[in-house]
């Protein structure tokens, strides 16, 4: 069937059949393998993108329901080649470590920043709750989202 | 990589449509609307539909309204956006709460009222990928005759795991259920059956379409606790839903509900002679964790100790009634 998702902005047309995730729409029809395939089951928020403005996991979402719907994905953060600065801040705080996690944190973690720019540390963590880091670097992450905010928060 | 079975797609413009499908179709058919349960449990096989019918235009369904004190809820309101509402976390705050304990941000945003209403049971021998259960040999839930947890049963023990229902039935709450030729209306406390294959009344064909809370349930005392390994992701390993009405006189009745341990919530009997008159406070929930403790007994259905978690029991009615108390 013809699948129309709008991702990053752009309208794009693939073919998939009914049993697709949007996760595998992406990855495998689109060519955007930056959303990550882990647990595969809703459990591990590697495949987190953001849907009409809110964190979702594209693993559980089929492809076909998510047509109509704004989509942005990790490949969608940097502007102009120029990385969002929540990339830039996971690199100072050595936030990424594996770097397998990364790109579902980083979702949810903008579509936090997005509706509340100042958030508290516990409003962060309560944040990314859904997304495991196997390297465990929780805390550095915590600090670059903190810090990413701090410095939206210092620009005019 | 777990890859869903192959199905046909349905995506109906309104509820009629839906309805109409079902009304001929609904043996072949599951109704899919944030997909958070539906469908990891396809990807397990355990549902192997014709048709997946998916509710996501199904606007009519998405409504929070107040009419005369009711609270009316449309089953495909998202768990996050409840976990929000002004309204309810004003004045059901329990619901807010257990709505704001459903997994992880991602599957609140995604997860539906009404899903988490009708979630299926879970258990140890049950969710799990086909393999895994064709290794072990298939359990009577799902393409088997034998039950795992209990070896002589006849009957699935698989665990309701719902955060809302304990919840909405402490709040005394109904749903409105529809088919292609009528609808009625069920009390959340009697929606539920104790059989974990199939454990609610819905009939094939039917659809919930709206969740009321009666203006009659206003200012109750009321609280919601859950107990996860995680506290994130996690679905409960048990959960104590409570409300009380308390005027100057002291409680003149309570609802105390301890679910995820077996097939349906429990509610605890024998309540209203023990807290009529008395003030919310140690002492009542003390005397209501001893109530419940005797009244539970969980089982080995989800992967953590059964021992533990009938111990629990009495800590998190204790907390429940302290946090409903307002006791510090």
């Amino acid at each position: 069937m013809l699948c129309r998702l709008r991702v990053n902005g752009e309208t794009r047309d693939c073919a998939v059949v009914p049993h697709t995730t949007l996760l595998e729409a992406l990855r495998y029809a689109l060519g955007l393998t930056g959303s990550k395939q882990g647990c595969d089951k809703g459990d591990c928020g590697a495949c987190t993108v953001v849907i009409d403005g809110e964190s979702a996991l594209s693993c559980i979402s089929i492809a076909l329901a998510c047509e109509g719907r704004d989509i942005v994905t990790i490949e969608g953060l940097a502007r102009n080649g120029i990385p969002h600065p929540l990339q830039d801040a996971l690199d100072v705080t050595g936030g990424a470590q594996c770097g397998f996690c990364t790109p579902g944190i980083l979702m949810s973690a903008w579509a936090l920043l997005e509706r509340n720019p100042r958030p508290s540390r516990d409003e962060i963590a309560l944040a990314l709750s859904g997304n495991l880091c196997r390297c465990t670097g929780y805390t550095k992450i915590i600090d670059a989202v903190e810090l990413a905010a701090s410095q939206s928060a210092e620009r005019p | 990589m777990l890859t869903l079975p192959a199905f046909e797609w349905l995506r109906p413009a309104n509820l009629d449509d839906a309805l109409a499908h079902l009304a001929n179709h609904a043996a072949e058919s599951l109704v899919v609307a944030g997909g958070t349960d539906a469908v990891p449990n396809l990807k397990h096989r355990l549902h192997e539909p014709r048709w997946i019918v998916h509710l996501g235009r199904l606007d009519e369904l998405r409504f929070v309204r107040e009419s005369e004190g009711a609270l009316s809820i449309g089953p495909l309101v998202t768990l996050s956006a409840i976990a929000r509402h002004e309204g309810i976390r004003r004045d059901f705050p329990s619901l807010a709460r257990a709505a704001s304990l459903v997994a992880s941000p991602q599957i609140r945003n995604m997860g539906t009222l009404g899903g988490n209403l009708c979630l299926d049971t879970r258990c140890t021998y049950y969710n799990q990928t086909y393999f895994w259960r064709d290794a072990l040999g298939f359990c009577l839930k799902k393409d088997g005759v034998r039950c795992h947890v209990v070896p002589q049963g006849r009957r699935c023990v698989a665990a309701h795991s719902s955060d809302v229902s304990p919840v909405l039935i402490s709040l005394d709450a109904s749903v409105d259920i529809s088919n292609a030729r009528g609808s009625r209306t069920v009390p959340v406390d009697e929606f539920f059956v104790g059989d974990g294959v199939h454990n609610n009344v819905l009939v094939p064909g039917e659809l919930v379409t709206r969740v009321t809370i009666p203006a009659a349930s206003r200012g109750l005392r009321a609280a919601y606790q859950k107990l996860r390994p995680r506290a994130a992701i996690d679905f409960p390993m048990l959960s104590v839903a409570f409300a009380a009405r308390v005027s100057d006189g002291g409680c003149e009745h309570a609802r105390l509900v301890v679910s995820a341990l077996g097939a349906k919530p429990r509610r605890i009997g024998g309540l209203d002679a023990l807290v009529k008159g008395r003030p919310l406070d140690d002492a009542l929930g003390e005397a209501l964790a001893e109530a419940a403790y005797r009244q539970c007994r969980p089982l080995t259905n989800v992967a953590y100790d059964d021992a533990y978690r009938h111990e629990m029991v009495p800590v998190f009615v204790r907390r429940a009634v302290r946090e409903a108390g307002g006791i510090a």
